[in-house]
This record gives structure tokens, sequence and C-alpha cells, in this order.
């Protein structure tokens, strides 16, 4: 018989009491990332004030140079934000249980990883104090954005994905926040109330729960692919060779999806530990993970392997040489990296004993994100050091500890909300996963009537 | 600011490949230039010329050397494989600097509209409405746009005291943050347009032209109004056959070009460069 995901006999008041104790007292390993985390946005902060006083130049941009890491983990950073949406949206309309416990900390992933990104589009900009000046808006001195630019459906594409993403990570969590409530004293019961909207459990409110949610899942897919195609138009819709390919959209939603499975790895095995959730985040979960990775890590290969395809069999020289390049010239070893991480780590995956094997999936989750950050870095940089035109050829140029500062800062900007998160806001939907135990136990009732 | 208003304003940035008709794109101004490189002898002239006319920042060898450098013209230098039998000949010079294409790339992948198309046919760039994004540069095929990387005017010392004295008056200069770029000296075009208009009539050839053109000691470039049938420039151009919206011209399509020179740079990539160069012919017997 199959390995079950939850414990079915585990009684709802326990799961109350085991989930709630994660917002009170977490383990001392919790205080310790979160420090971590915080040392490192401080870096991230003292290089972005820095930037702000000297100008970009410190970051060591130059012509033709103009791009780097901020554009880089700008994608990563929204690549990460699409799995919370395909465990809790894309999983939730095909019923698959499994995604219960652990798909609330995935959708704050995303709400998270989306912050992340927006803020690196403000670090990249020369004059981010202009920032608005993107945003169509009705104003006295009659400017207008540009709707041609790729940039600007950007940002509409992801303002409206991070709002609604908000909302779904909010409607989805109103019936614990009546929980936390319930169980709450002092400032956290106002706190908690007034999350709650003043949910009272009633079976009206149920029906109309279940209504929004499922119509905010089912608007939340069609965005989740468009945000990243459009974030990949940044690069097909420009003229330079590397970039002027017409799969990449797809091949940017495949590496997202990619990208995020291993971060919701990374973070189920560090929650699991930190907030003692050994009962919820089981084994039986992290395999199924595990192999919706592999799927996805496939998928990725494949359309990477059409991208090369397509270049070295298509008719542009600049194209085909810029590959060459990448393969041989200075971002070679980068470029060799991320394709080993991307392609060669995840068959790692098809065994099951690596797949239950905490250690191994968590060194594996990291490997397969350091391989997706590079190929984002492999996208952006080398069309930069091999173009168009000879004059900007090959001459290479080494992001600045500034750039390098910054996307650390990032990862503890993303690590400080993520934890506060889940210190506020219960991470494991308690309603969900007593549905689970609900109907496993009804199922069971069943089983042993007809036997 | 009504919803018409917001649209009109919209449309107006689209950016379209030239019509094939010059006079009905551009009824009275198209701003063209035709650069002879068998004349160019690399002094370099043309480029402090520029530095001079457009108040460009001199940053200084340590970035000239990161590749920060803010020249809008560039004298670049090539060096052929067969030259290698004639070392004495030397390298070959080309000045670089924006092609104001018709349908540049730039121009479609601002986010803010701070680079637009005029209707003389120039590439403008609004420096105050730019964020600074650097998706222009990025999608230049050529890499003539530059971005102030520090802020030049006031916290570097770009222009030391007296320098500041023989900043030219007729245009700013450009804080950090922002991208800048070759504008055929507009500020020159609009006195000349400016003047011309006062007296009721169009610019004649040879009234306004650029600071490196004017610069040039051996005259290899050549600045003009192609609209106007009789400018050097527009003689130049024909006598050359080539066509400003043409992606590929008529006479590179016969294999057999007839001796004639003309030629612009990454034509293939259909942004309709308004810059003809004049291939350097070179005599291997020499």
């Amino acid at each position: 018989m199959e390995e079950k995901d939850i414990r079915d006999d585990i009684a709802w008041a326990q799961i109350n009491v085991d989930v709630l104790r994660s917002i009170e007292k977490p383990r001392l390993s919790f205080w310790l990332l979160f420090c971590f985390a915080g040392c490192l946005f401080l870096i991230g902060v003292a290089c972005e004030v820095y930037q702000w006083r000297k100008g970009l130049g410190v970051a060591n941009f130059d012509n033709p140079h103009v791009w780097g890491l901020y554009i880089a983990s700008f994608i990563f950073w929204i690549g990460m934000s699409h799995s919370g949406t395909l465990l809790s949206a894309i999983l939730h309309i095909i019923h698959a249980d499994w995604r219960k416990p652990i798909y609330r900390f995935a959708e704050a992933m995303t709400t998270f990883s989306l912050m992340t990104a927006g803020l690196f589009v403000m670090v990249h900009l020369g004059r981010l104090w202009k920032f608005y000046y993107s945003l169509p808006y009705p104003n006295e001195r009659w400017t207008w954005p540009n709707f041609q630019s790729p940039l600007l459906w950007d940002a509409m594409a992801i303002f409206t994905y991070l709002t609604s993403s908000i909302l779904f990570l909010y409607v989805g969590a109103i019936p614990d926040f009546a929980i936390c409530r319930d169980n709450a004293t002092g400032w956290r019961k106002h706190f908690y109330s007034w999350l709650s909207l003043g949910w009272m459990g009633t079976d009206r409110q149920w029906r109309n729960f279940r209504v929004t949610y499922l119509t905010i899942a089912c608007f939340l897919i069609p965005l989740a692919v468009s945000v990243h195609s459009i974030v990949a138009s940044d690069f097909a819709m420009s003229q330079q060779p590397g970039w002027h390919v017409t799969s990449f959209p797809p091949y940017f939603v495949a590496g997202a999806l990619y990208s995020g499975c291993a971060a919701i790895i990374t973070l189920f095995i560090v929650l699991r530990h930190t907030f003692r959730f050994e009962e919820y985040m089981t084994l039986p979960i992290l395999d199924k993970i595990g192999r919706l990775t592999f799927v996805i890590a496939m998928v990725w290969t494949y359309l990477n392997f059409v991208e090369y395809a397509s270049v070295w069999y298509g008719d542009d020289m600049y194209a085909k040489d810029l590959l060459i390049q990448k393969a041989t010239g200075p971002y070679s070893p980068f470029w060799w990296t991320m394709n080993f991480c991307g392609s060669v780590i995840p068959f790692l995956l098809i065994s099951k004993t690596i797949r239950g094997n905490l250690t191994a999936m968590m060194i594996i989750s990291l490997l397969l994100n350091l391989g997706m950050w590079l190929e984002r870095w492999m996208i952006v940089a080398p069309t930069f050091s091999h173009g168009y035109y000879p004059w900007t050829m090959d001459h290479n140029q080494w992001p600045s500890f500034v750039q390098w500062g910054m996307v650390l800062g990032s990862f503890g900007w993303f690590g400080l909300l993520f934890m506060l998160f889940c210190k506020l806001v219960p991470s494991v939907s308690m309603y969900e996963v007593k549905e689970m135990v609900y109907h496993r136990t009804l199922a069971q009732k069943k089983y042993a009537r007809e036997a | 600011m009504s919803i018409r208003t917001m649209l009109e304003n919209w449309e107006k940035y689209r950016t379209t490949h030239p019509s094939g008709d010059l006079h009905k794109d551009h009824p009275e101004y198209k701003w063209a230039m035709a650069i002879d490189l068998d004349t160019c002898t690399g002094c370099n002239a043309c480029v402090v010329a520029c530095y001079a006319e457009n108040n460009v920042p001199v940053v200084g060898k340590e970035r000239f050397e990161h590749g920060q450098t803010m020249h809008w013209i560039r004298i670049e230098r090539y060096w052929n494989d067969e030259d290698a039998d004639t070392p004495n000949q030397g390298a070959q010079f080309l000045p670089m600097m924006c092609q104001q294409c018709e349908a540049a790339p730039c121009e479609t992948v601002c986010p803010v509209g701070a680079t637009n198309h005029t209707p003389d046919g120039l590439n403008s760039q609004i420096y105050n409405r730019c964020i600074g994004s650097r998706y222009c540069s990025a999608n230049c095929p050529y890499k003539v746009r530059y971005f102030n990387w520090y802020d030049y005017p006031e916290q570097e010392i770009a222009w030391p005291e007296p320098l500041p004295m023989q900043l030219n008056p007729d245009i700013t200069v450009r804080t950090k943050g922002i991208m800048e770029k070759c504008t055929f000296c507009i500020q020159r075009l609009r006195t000349a347009q400016s003047t011309a208009r006062t007296e009721g009539r169009l610019v004649k050839d040879g009234e306004v032209t650029t600071a490196c053109a004017q610069a040039c000691p051996t005259g290899a470039i050549t600045f003009g109004n192609l609209a106007d049938p009789y400018s050097q420039v527009a003689k130049m151009w024909r006598q050359q056959q080539v066509e400003l919206h043409k992606d590929r011209q008529d006479k590179d399509k016969t294999g057999d070009n007839g001796g004639v020179r003309g030629y612009r740079v990454l034509e293939e990539l259909r942004a309709y460069p308004s810059i003809m160069y004049l291939e350097r012919v070179r005599d291997t017997n020499a």
C-alpha cells in the first residue's frame, strides 16, 4: 500500500497545537537564520546607498555592458515566484491533495520573490527616484509611457501578478487567521481579529470562500504564464544575438517553474526543521515534489536544447558566434556549470533513496538553483560581450562588489520577509490539512466497510 | 488629460519603417550624413570638436579603461587580415556615432518614451524624461549610446576650473543615471531652422553643419538635408546608389556594384541608418 502523505490519525486539535506553535516558539535555528538574513540584507542596503550616492558606475557597468547581475537576478526572482502558483493554484484545480500542507509557504514565496524582483528593477535604474515615470497614470505633464516597450509590459504584468498573489495568499489564509484569533491573547488577538475579517466558519462563509478561492486560482494561472513570457519578451523582442529567440517565453516559464520547485524543496527542509513540522512536511510529500522537479527539469533541458539547436542550425551567424563564445569564451566555466547543474544533477532525483534523504535533497535543490541563477546570467551577460558590433566584442567586464553585494542582499531581504511571514502567519494551512485527515478517515471507513 | 490625448500621445511614440517616399515621411527636413573613409585620417579632431560642442564629460584615464567613456563620436580602428603583408598601411579608421536610424531599435524599447523620432528624422533623447533603464543601449546594434555612470557635473570633476567657462550654453550638462548620445548637434539645427522659419524659407544647404563635420580637416564628413534633392549629401547618396528606405541596396543584389563605394553599417538589421559611409580604397601595390 502506498505510503500516506500525512498520518491520518492526527487529531484536529493536535493540528492546531502543532501549527500554532510555529508562530510562537520556533527553534533557535530560526533566529540564527533570521539574523543571518538580516546581515545579508544590510550588506545589500549598504551597497545600494553607495551606488545611489555615486552612480551606477561603481557597480562596474560600462558601454556595452549596460545590464548585469541586477537584470539576471530580476529574472531569477520572477522565476522563483512561479512555483507558488503552480502548487497553490494549478495543483488545487487538479485536486492533488499532497500540496495542502506545503502550498501556503510556497504561495508566500511567490509573493516575496516578486517583491524582491521588483526591487531589482528599481536598483537597476539610473534614476530610481523617477521610477514612477514608467507607470501609466494620468498626470499634469501629459507624459505617457511607451506601450511598445516590453519593460512597460513587465511593469504592468508584475504589478498585476503581485496584487493577485497577495490576494490569493490572504484569502486562502482567512480560516487559519480565525483559528489564530481564537487561540491568541493580547495584541495578537487584535491583529488576527482584524485579519480574519470576522470569519465564523458558517456554511455560507465556507461556500463564498471556496468560490472566491477557486476564482482567484483560475485567474492566477494565466497570469503566471504571462508574467514570465513577458519577462522573456524583454529579450525575445529585442534585436540582439542570443536574445532574439522566439522559443524564449516557454523556455523562461519552464525555467521559472524549475527554479521555483527547487526553492520549494530548500524551504520545505528549512521549515520542517525550524518549526518542527515533521508530521506535516513529510518525506512522501518531499518525494512527490522531487518527482515534479525532475519532470520540470527535463522539460527545461529539452527547451534549452531546442534553443541551442535552433541557433546552431539557424542562419544567424552572430547568434551562432555567440553560442560558441558562451561555450569556449571567458564565460564558459559558468555556462558549463549551468548546463551541468540544470540538466545532469536532476538525474539524481530518479533515485527514490535520494528523494527521501533530506541532506541530499537540500544540496541538490541548492545546486539546481545555482544552475538556474547562472542560466539567467548566461542569458543576459554574454550578449553584451559578443554582440553585432565588432568594436564592442571580446571586451569583458566583471561585476563589482556592489552588484554581488546587492545579489546577496536580495537573498537577505527575501529571507527576512519570508521568515517574518512564517512567524506571523501559519505556514501550514491548518484547515486544509484537516481536510486531508478527514477525507482519509472517511475513505478508510468506506474501505473497511467494503472489506 | 483626456483619454483622447493619451491615445494620441501613445500613437506618436509608435515607430514605423520608412514608407519609401522620403517626402511623405519628412516633408521638409531629413538630416543625414555621408562619411568618406578614404579621406578620413583618424586624427580625432571630430571627437574633440564633439566634446567641446556638446558638453561631453571627460571621464579620465581610469574610467576610460573601464569602458565608461562618454565619447559621442569615436574613431574605431580596424586591421584587415590582408594588411598583414603591408603593415605600413596601418589601421583603417571608422568614425562611429549614433546612426539616427529611421526605424531605431532603441526607440521602441524605451519604457518611458524618452527617445523619440523627430519630424526631421532625428533620433532624439529627452534627458529629463530618461529613468535609466538602459534598454535602448542594450538594443542598439552599434552601441553608440552612452550612459552617465557618475554624476559628472556635480560630484566628479569632469570640467575642472576654468573649464566650466567653455561649456556650451546652448545645451545642458547631464546628471548621473541618464542616457545620452550624438544628436547631430540638434542645438545648431534648431537655431538654423528657427532662423529660416522666421525668414519664411527652408534651411539652405551648407547653412548649418555638425561640429564634427565642421572640424574635419579633410572634409570627410558631409552633413545636410536629404529631403533637399540639391543638397550635397543627397547628391552623394544618389551618386552612391544608397537609398534610405532599403535594407539591401539594389546595387548589392547584382554582385557587381559598378565601383560605387557607399554602404551603411549593419544595414541588414533593418534599422535604416541615416549615415552612409564610403568604403576606403586601398592600393595594394603601394
